[in-house]
């Protein structure tokens, strides 16, 4: 049995430890090539689920299909995949160019054979000379490179990476996400990279899945995760976004009045969904960036969304302001306004504010 | 050195520094108490032996105080041809193959128990506390323990089954011990991370636990070689009708009164620091190796 492509598929994969479910029910679909990212907090069973793909452990039921094959229970090297550890795990004994060459010395390559395709790999990651250094007198970032120049000399058709930047400083982990990318491009396989940043996970991904205890939130490419949040918790976990809950006042047609404590009423369009009824509870997300702030005057034209509130505190951010405002409900409220605009007519922490976005910007939740 | 000093005392900030803390004349008494201290200890531990070495190069006069009679290599002479001073050299010889299976088996019971105790399974508390039950049982009851059960068997007590066990139950405890320490550095990941690249349980063993465990496994063999190397208390019941170099040593003091005692002591002194330097000297050729292999493959 030979595996050729990194198309990953979990069916109804469970794991159990102690009659605890720390993956309960995954199923998922990774195509070939692509950069997929778990994210969760920790002990969501992310970092299981990719132990179970790497074959360092086993699922308790379901399956785990890779290139089309059912690789349960088989070995890492049959199922042509490569882990690159949190710590990263380099021999410290050994030096880079011997860390590198050690999957080919296991398989029996002779000395010069596989000191010449080590050597190839290191280039690669532009470590050729470091090459004859200890993993110790390397700083974390090279240690990283290292340790991906390891797992890609085998030429894995899956890449599993746990928490790979979170060893690192803020700087370094912003030049190694890029780094990350642009080797999945050039090696062609598919990468699966577990973290508990929402930032990292965006930036990198092609699919994001989200997940909480051990089940699968929301799967998707990584704008529709942020913009489109299947619930709440999926929306308070990427960020960005305002959550409300409230009840509903009615439904006219293609949109739901909902009453929100401390509020006006709030318009929320329905997409589609009809099964929400007057009285029932409902989450709902409006993006911080999509909220205009403007001096009380005029009632709210139509198609907006206006609450009144009070200005609580001001955070520059560079690129934007964050304006924190009262709360709604137990939730927090906060506009991100863009610089400029913020600056053209500064408030000040106290300001009476009227919080407006159009009413098709808000998006119910599940 | 001497050329860095003017330009540092020069700096204000240092210079007062030096002035406080570094005047010989201004040191707290506090140092000359740990100093003296020191001294004591140092003569404490090295005066006795000292003396027992300057002695056994005494000549024909020589006899078993000070002050010094004469220089020669007599009592060398003397402790390996003359008979009446017992069979130092079978002993010797029994001694060294003794420590030699015992640091042989110390360090492979030693190095499997580190790698089973890293997960708990059943019982492990139970052979925990048995193994430092017999590291605190008083070695010579011990020894006598041993004696009596091989005569109780109707088994021939000797130096190379019951003083083998005996010592044994000294060295594996103390290896294990060792060995946790040691292990307690050793991270799960390097194990995972070569069966992740295809290495066979063996190739495991072989590249990654065993070079990375490398100098605690010295470290074990060290301590296994010289407990029972000198291993007197553990041996006196369980040797059987041949003697261990200690058992010798011992039946010397009590009936030879010559320097020969002493030139054996300088001799079994000379063995064991040549044993501990191979053993460092193996562990630096090691080292040297391994980076100068890498290097030439430039």
């Amino acid at each position: 049995m030979t595996i050729t492509t990194g198309d990953i598929e979990l069916a109804g994969v469970y794991k159990h430890f102690g009659g605890v479910a720390a993956v309960d029910g995954v199923n998922l679909k990774i195509p070939d090539g692509a950069y997929c990212c778990f994210l969760g907090p920790s002990g969501c069973g992310k970092t299981t689920i990719l132990r179970m793909i790497a074959g360092h452990e086993d699922p308790t039921g379901g399956e785990i299909l890779i290139g089309g094959e059912d690789v349960t229970g088989l070995p890492p090297v049959e199922r042509r995949t490569a882990m690159m550890f949190q710590s990263y795990a380099l021999f410290p004994h050994l030096t880079v160019r011997d860390n590198v060459a050690f999957p080919l010395r296991v398989r029996g390559q002779s000395g010069a054979e596989r000191y010449k395709t080590a050597d190839a790999m290191l280039e690669k990651v532009r470590l050729t000379e470091l090459a004859n250094r200890l993993p110790g007198q390397l700083s974390g970032g090279q240690q990283q490179r290292v340790a991906l120049a390891r797992a890609a000399i085998t030429e894995p058709r899956v890449l599993l990476l746990d928490e790979p930047l979170s060893a690192l400083d803020e700087q370094l982990r912003i030049q190694m996400r890029t780094e990350l990318r642009r080797m999945q491009r050039e090696l062609g396989i598919t990468f699966v990279h577990v973290t508990h940043t929402q930032l990292e996970a965006i930036a990198l991904a092609d699919i994001v899945v989200v997940m909480e205890k051990g089940k699968i939130k929301q799967a998707g490419p990584a704008r529709e995760v942020y913009a489109q949040p299947r619930d709440r918790y999926v929306a308070e976990f990427l960020g960005g976004q305002n959550v409300f809950s409230g009840k509903v006042e009615s439904v006219n047609g293609a949109s739901v009045v909902v009453a929100a404590p401390d509020a006006a009423s709030i318009v929320v369009p329905l997409l589609g969904r009809s099964v929400i009824r007057g009285g029932d509870r409902v989450d709902l997300a409006v993006r911080r960036d999509d909220i205009h702030l403007r001096r009380p005057g005029p009632a709210a034209e139509p198609g907006w969304n206006a609450i009144n509130t009070r200005i609580r505190a001001i955070e520059y951010q560079g690129a934007f302001v964050k304006v924190m405002l009262d709360t709604i409900g137990e939730t927090e409220f906060v506009a991100y306004v863009p610089e400029r605009e913020f600056f053209a007519d500064p408030f000040t922490v106290g300001d009476m504010v009227v919080a407006a976005w159009r009413s098709e910007r808000s998006l119910l939740l599940s | 050195m001497s050329a860095s000093t003017i330009p540092i005392a020069r700096h204000p900030k240092r210079a007062r520094r030096v002035a406080r803390y570094g005047d010989e004349s201004r040191r707290p008494w506090t140092f000359w108490v740990l100093a003296a201290l020191f001294t004591a200890y140092v003569l404490a531990l090295y005066g006795p032996m000292l003396c027992i070495y300057v002695l056994s190069f005494q000549d024909l006069r020589g006899g078993l105080v000070f002050p010094m009679k004469g220089l020669s290599l007599h009592w060398f002479v003397d402790l390996f041809t003359q008979v009446r001073t017992g069979d130092v050299k079978g002993g010797f010889e029994r001694s060294i193959i003794l420590a030699i299976l015992v640091t042989v088996l110390t360090v492979v019971g030693s190095f499997m128990a580190g790698l089973a105790f890293r997960n708990r399974f059943k019982g492990d508390g139970i052979v925990f506390y048995l193994m430092i039950g017999s590291l605190v049982a008083p070695g010579l009851v011990l020894g006598i323990g041993v004696g009596l059960l091989f005569q109780y068997f109707g088994l021939q007590a000797s130096w190379y089954t019951s003083a083998l066990g005996a010592h044994l139950s000294w060295t594996l405890p103390f290896g294990v011990l060792v060995m946790f320490a040691v292990m307690s550095r050793f991270d799960r990941a390097w194990e995972e991370a070569a069966h992740d690249l295809g290495a066979t349980r063996w190739q495991i063993i072989r590249m990654v636990v065993v070079p990375i465990l490398a100098p605690g496994i010295v470290a074990v063999a060290l301590f296994g070689f010289t407990l029972s190397y000198d291993e007197f208390s553990r041996t006196l019941q369980t040797s059987g009708p041949l003697n261990t170099l200690p058992l010798e040593i011992w039946s010397m003091t009590l009936n030879v009164t010559s320097p020969s005692l002493y030139a054996l002591g300088t001799v079994t002194t000379l063995a064991s620091f040549l044993i501990i330097g191979v053993c460092l000297g193996a562990i630096a050729l090691m080292q040297k190796r391994r980076s100068n292999q890498s290097s030439r493959q430039q």
